[in-house]
């Protein structure tokens, strides 16, 4: 019964996806004092586009990439635990499997970019590489910091210590408990895997998603070339992306309750969140780029401390 | 609940002090640290010494070092070591004063969970700032996060009758950083510049 | 037993054939006919000897228990016997040297056909790949500390002449130098350990119940100093930083079948030697706490400290190399300071008594090194590949050889993506292991420990990252985008006939992915067979393993099911294409018509953001004008990553023992009449210190 709650749940991520980018550009344009195009504006395009032709450049990262980026997003978020409900795929480890999923996904994107040949989308690639790489340790920092939140309280016995490894285990509503038990440095988290929401998904401080060629871009600019479904693969998964940190950021408030309220909570919270990235987005200029990597230490430093904190207390 | 968060936050706000870019930001970050060592104070219920402490170090010494840093009113290169190193170097004297908290022979119960390493650690953030920081303006703002380390370290040994010491301690504090930020401001005037490397110059 | 004693006694009758073959090639005049036949037959039979090898250590189960066998022989010398042992831990190292020992022997017998037969010596260069492939195969059946040192020996020696290939180019001698000092500076660590060994002991065996138990007595302190020899000697093998710096000469100096060989075999023996002499100084697996009680607990962090520096130096100096060789040779260095990062975990879980750490610790970097040996391989195969067709391996002059040569451009990716460990690809398996035996570090005792081993989880975390960015650029630079430079666009597909041997590392690549459930069997129980574990820990490490083991079954079908997405993702794509129209154009450069592949971004400045963050710490120099102005002039960006450990302390070391050396050579003067006098005046000294 459990895994078919978390079923109903998965393909509500699938198809709610593409919603996510509508609701943040929908907030932004009030903030603009814009009408703004229509919430469901992603569906349309992903419907355009898979009905059209394609126009090829070389190379076969090029035409595959898209197909890659796609499958490993919908496979990492296979492994989340969603509102609530625990994943049936979890296993012990399984944050770095996702992790490495996206890792993936994005070593094909990379690749079909430089497969082009353009210096715009060479450029695009060597940010994304330098910036997911300073990217890395502060997400793992992050999933440490529940992990041993997990061993800390006790859950598990060394004989099952693998269990604690499991995001279905440290993405249990994790917050509430921490308020519980007065563990304040476990407040930390969410800010470092919101600072990785935005600069995983290329939002505002770190890029920005709505302009195109200018030479600051990093994700637009990798997939200039991509056209019809291919780019329709590009953006779905690329917006499941970003469905996979909202959701591990709503799964940390999600205390174990039934499976409606559930659901709706997290559905709400993945709305909050939107609203939050649009405010992000409406309210801060993008970063200049020799700061991201600042913003990134940052956020790998808040992790680092936080864990050393919830080590202590 | 409330003095752990306090902690908390004074520890988060030592790793922004180093990562801090600017004078104005120090400022404000020192500020916030007053604030900070006020409440805790008001939490360990030493409500005359929370009022003098935040209105000393959170309100007085700030608007002050901000007088100062607008009276000079120069932008110039404010460090010279990397901010990223210093931030490091924090974690590093973080995890130094957490290991010297498990092997310091100290009374049991005097200090509460983690007051010790977030003093010793504010210590060593002020003592990166001093070492770090190239305007005279930081440095003076170094000092007294080095100092305010000090001052935690020394809040729960304070029995009642200490508070009159504080209390004078706070003051010559207080005139201290007043005279320095008169002597800076004098200095920002008939120099061009408080960067501290060119201080070497004056000797005689 | 039987069938490694087959291969190396194929090994032993190829090498004087050859050695004699190689004799009279060079007093007769050289002739194509036979400089052909010395290449096949030198090939065929260290690819025989090959072949057999592995099969034995393929074959037969996989178990901690499994008891060593040993066979002895007649042995001339006064000391020492001829013992070899063969037990798991031999088998799992003798897997990579067997494996590429054949994968390069065929691929470099087809890369060698059209060399010049007057500037070459094919069959001395067989004779002395036969002779680097018995080495190693001795060193990791050795069960005598003279036997060992002695195949050691011969395994440092040979590669020095199989470096030396292209004898003209002073850079190659340069380099086959540089690698002869440096394999015997660590040789000299290694003598004085078996010495040492030998002494304290009394025996030469390498037994680890006769070594623990006859070290029982001595202080604790003479046997961290052992284990530091041992450390440095096995180290300057390995690569561990600081003595890393001959590496990244001597692979690119190499043919590139015999840099695969040393990157993905031979400097494992690095790792299997400190493995071996832990358990030398500790006690074998299961027995009751060897000499120390238990290992002391800075041995472990020791090696933990000086994989991640040896890890982070790697990767770090590989993002700025130009030269692919070069590239993959750092990354080499990179994959030794996992592989020991690995080793520092499990010594560290084993003096804090903490089974899963130790368990996987050990087993990742066994396993790490399994899989290291396959995309290494591959990678400096596919290397040599371009080298040979296009005739440069700067990354600034190539590009666009996807185009030009489809299949090894396919193999080079898969190798890109298994060594950036990437799913479903092999490298993930042992970084996954490490990570898991990292992220443990919440339950050891003590918060410095917890934090010492969750913090080194972040910085591999970066490391990951960065090899991450690292074959993306590999990759990208060289196969992707259009050519860069008359090489990359006159370069010529390599026949089929050259480049299947290729496919079976990368097949490696694949199965160890897929087949990740076994692949980690194997190395968990080496490790518990090989690892100086105590009795109770053995229990507990049985636990942890069958704990573990679902999340490897779970891995591989992850794996598939990522392929058969893609597959699906793909079909739907070719459904959705199907009445619309699919064209082929250049990139679009925004309306910009003289567009020239000189526009594209190049290896520097795509390194250039890592460059500029990790360039003051790393020793990284970005050199060029910057743009200025708003009509700017002409603008250039070079990176360039010179070893700093090199230039900074080695060369002026050395440089120093040569002066010293040169003032000795006042008393080498060449009058005889003198050196006569020194004979007398030593004689007369000595008489004179006798009598005293």
């Amino acid at each position: 019964m459990k895994e078919y709650f978390w079923l109903i749940q998965f393909l509500f991520s699938i198809v709610l996806a593409p919603l996510l980018p509508g609701i943040i550009s929908r907030v932004k344009a009030i903030f603009a004092g814009r009408h703004g195009k229509p919430l469901l504006q992603g569906y349309f395009d992903l419907w355009r586009l898979m009905r059209k032709g394609e126009i090829l450049c070389q190379g076969w990262p090029f035409v595959l990439a898209p197909a890659i980026v796609a499958a490993s997003s919908i496979l990492a978020l296979a492994f989340l635990p969603l509102g609530g409900q625990t994943s049936p795929l979890g296993f012990a480890g399984d944050f770095i499997f996702a992790a490495y999923l996206l890792g993936m996904g994005r070593f094909a994107l990379m690749l079909g970019a430089l497969a082009t040949g353009s210096a715009f989308e060479g450029m695009g690639a060597s940010r994304e590489a330098a910036f997911s790489a300073l990217a890395e340790p502060a997400l793992f920092l992050a999933f440490l910091i529940f992990s041993s939140f997990c061993i800390d309280m006790g859950h598990f016995s060394t004989a099952d210590t693998g269990s604690a490894f499991s995001l279905n285990s440290m993405l249990k509503g994790q917050l509430v408990l921490a308020w519980h038990y007065g563990k304040a440095p476990l407040f930390i988290a969410p800010i470092v895997l919101f600072i990785l929401l935005l600069a995983e998904n290329c939002r505002i401080p770190v890029d920005d998603p709505t302009t195109h060629l200018e030479l600051t871009m990093i994700h637009e600019v990798m997939i200039l070339d991509q056209s019809g479904p291919n780019l329709a693969f590009m953006q779905y998964g690329a917006s499941l992306k970003l469905w996979f940190f909202a959701s591990l950021l709503a799964s940390l408030t999600i205390p174990p309750m039934d499976f409606l309220p559930a659901t709706l909570l997290w559905l709400g919270q993945i709305a909050v969140i939107g609203v939050l990235v649009g405010l992000v987005e409406s309210l801060m200029a993008r970063l200049r780029l020799v700061r991201v990597p600042h913003l990134l230490g940052m956020a790998s430093a808040l992790a680092a401390l936080a864990l050393i904190l919830t080590q202590v207390s | 609940m409330l003095f752990s968060n306090i902690i908390l936050l004074l520890l988060l706000n030592d790793l922004l002090l180093l990562a801090a870019p600017g004078i104005t930001w120090l400022i404000r970050l020192t500020a916030f640290q007053g604030i900070l060592l006020g409440s805790l104070l008001f939490d360990m219920e030493h409500a005359l010494l929370a009022g003098a402490v935040l209105g000393i170090k959170g309100i007085l010494l700030p608007l002050l070092l901000a007088r100062t840093y607008k009276h000079i009113g120069k932008r110039e290169k404010t460090h010279h070591l990397n901010l990223g190193v210093a931030v490091v170097m924090g974690m590093l004297g973080l995890i130094f004063s957490l290991w010297l908290e498990h092997n310091l022979p100290l009374m049991p119960d005097i200090f509460p969970v983690l007051l010790l390493p977030a003093a010793i650690t504010t210590l060593f953030c002020g003592l990166i700032l001093v070492v770090g920081r190239a305007t005279a303006l930081s440095q003076v703002i170094g000092y007294l996060v080095a100092e305010n380390g000090i001052f935690l370290l020394g809040t729960p040994l304070m029995a009642a009758g200490a508070i009159w010491f504080e209390l004078a301690l706070l003051l010559d504090i207080f005139v201290a950083v007043f005279v320095m930020g008169i002597a800076i401001g004098h200095i920002g005037e008939k120099f061009d510049s408080i960067d501290t490397a060119r201080f070497r110059s004056l000797r005689d | 037993m039987e069938i490694y004693i087959a291969s190396i006694s194929i090994m032993l009758a190829a090498i004087p054939v050859l050695g004699v073959w190689a004799i009279a090639d060079s007093l007769l005049a050289p002739k194509k006919s036979r400089y052909r036949m010395a290449n096949i037959c030198g090939a065929g039979l260290a690819a025989i000897a090959c072949l057999v090898g592995f099969a034995g250590a393929v074959c037969g189960p996989w178990d901690f228990s499994i008891k060593a066998e040993h066979a002895h022989f007649a042995w001339g010398l006064p000391f020492g016997s001829l013992t070899l042992a063969i037990d798991p831990l031999s088998r799992l190292f003798l897997l990579p040297i067997y494996g590429l020992g054949l994968v390069c022997a065929l691929s470099g017998a087809a890369a060698l056909k059209h060399e010049n037969a007057r500037e070459h010596n094919l069959a001395a260069h067989w004779f002395f790949y036969n002779l680097l492939l018995l080495g190693m195969a001795l060193v990791a059946c050795a069960a005598d500390g003279v036997l060992f040192l002695l195949a050691w020996e011969i395994m440092s020696l040979a590669p020095f002449f199989l470096i030396d290939f292209n004898d003209r180019d002073s850079k190659v001698r340069d380099a086959a130098w540089v690698y002869l000092t440096a394999a015997h500076l660590g040789a000299i660590f290694l003598m004085a350990f078996f010495i040492g060994l030998w002494q304290l002991t009394g025996q030469t065996g390498l037994d680890p119940a006769i070594t623990a138990n006859a070290l029982k007595d001595v202080s604790p302190r003479t046997c961290s100093l052992l284990f530091i020899l041992a450390l440095v000697g096995f180290g300057a093998k390995a690569g561990l930083f600081p003595m890393h710096v001959w590496l990244p000469d001597a692979h690119p100096a190499a043919p590139s079948h015999v840099s695969a060989l040393l990157s993905g075999a031979m400097i494992n023996m690095g790792l299997y030697g400190v493995i071996r002499s832990t358990g030398l100084l500790a006690g074998p697996a299961g027995t009751a706490p060897g000499i120390l009680g238990l290992i002391p607990g800075w041995w472990g962090w020791l090696v933990l400290v000086i994989g991640l520096c040896t890890a982070l130096i790697g990767i770090i100096k590989a993002l700025g190399q130009g030269n692919l060789k070069r590239l993959l040779a750092y990354s080499s260095v990179e994959n030794m300071g996992l592989m020991f990062i690995g080793l520092g975990c499990g010594l560290i879980g084993i003096s804090s008594g903490d089974a899963w750490i130790a368990l996987l610790g050990f087993a990742g970097a066994l396993l790490h090194m399994l899989n290291h040996a396959g995309f290494k391989g591959l990678l400096f195969l596919c290397a040599g590949e371009v080298l040979h067709s296009a005739g440069t391996l700067r990354l600034e002059l190539l590009g666009g050889l996807q185009a030009r040569m489809p299949l090894t451009g396919i193999l080079f990716a898969i190798g890109a993506a298994a060594i950036a460990c990437l799913p479903p690809l092999s490298g993930f398996t042992g970084e996954f292991a490490l990570f898991m035996a990292l992220a443990n570090g919440a339950s050891a005792t003590g918060v410095e420990k917890q934090l010492g081993l969750l913090l080194s989880l972040g910085l591999l975390a970066l490391v990951s990252g960065l090899a991450c960015a690292l074959y993306v650029k590999a990759y990208g630079m060289a196969f992707l985008g259009k050519p860069r430079s008359g090489f990359a666009q006159n370069a010529h597909c390599p026949p089929f006939n050259g480049v299947w041997p290729l496919l079976l590392p990368a097949a490696a690549c694949i199965a160890g992915g897929l087949l990740a459930p076994q692949f980690f069997h194997m190395a968990a129980a080496t490790a518990m067979q090989a690892a100086p574990l105590p009795g109770q820990l053995l229990g507990e490490c049985l636990t942890s393993a069958a704990a573990i083991e679902p999340a490897f079954i779970y891995i591989s079908i992850g794996g598939i099911g990522l392929t058969g997405l893609v597959v699906v993702v793909w079909l739907l794509r070719k459904a959705c294409l199907r009445w619309r129209i699919v064209l082929n154009r250049e990139t679009w450069g925004c309306g910009y018509q003289a567009s020239s592949a000189r526009i594209q971004y190049s290896e520097g400045s795509f390194s250039e953001p890592l460059a500029r963050i990790f360039g003051p710490v790393m020793g990284l120099t970005l050199r060029g004008e910057p743009v200025r102005g708003i009509f700017p002039g002409l603008a250039s960006l070079g990176l360039s990553a010179p070893d700093r450990i090199r230039n900074h302390v080695f060369t002026p070391l050395f440089e120093g023992i040569e002066k010293v050396c040169n003032a000795c050579k006042i008393i080498q003067h060449g009058k005889i009449h003198l050196y006569i006098v020194y004979i007398l005046v030593t004689v007369v000294g000595l008489l004179v210190w006798g009598l005293k």
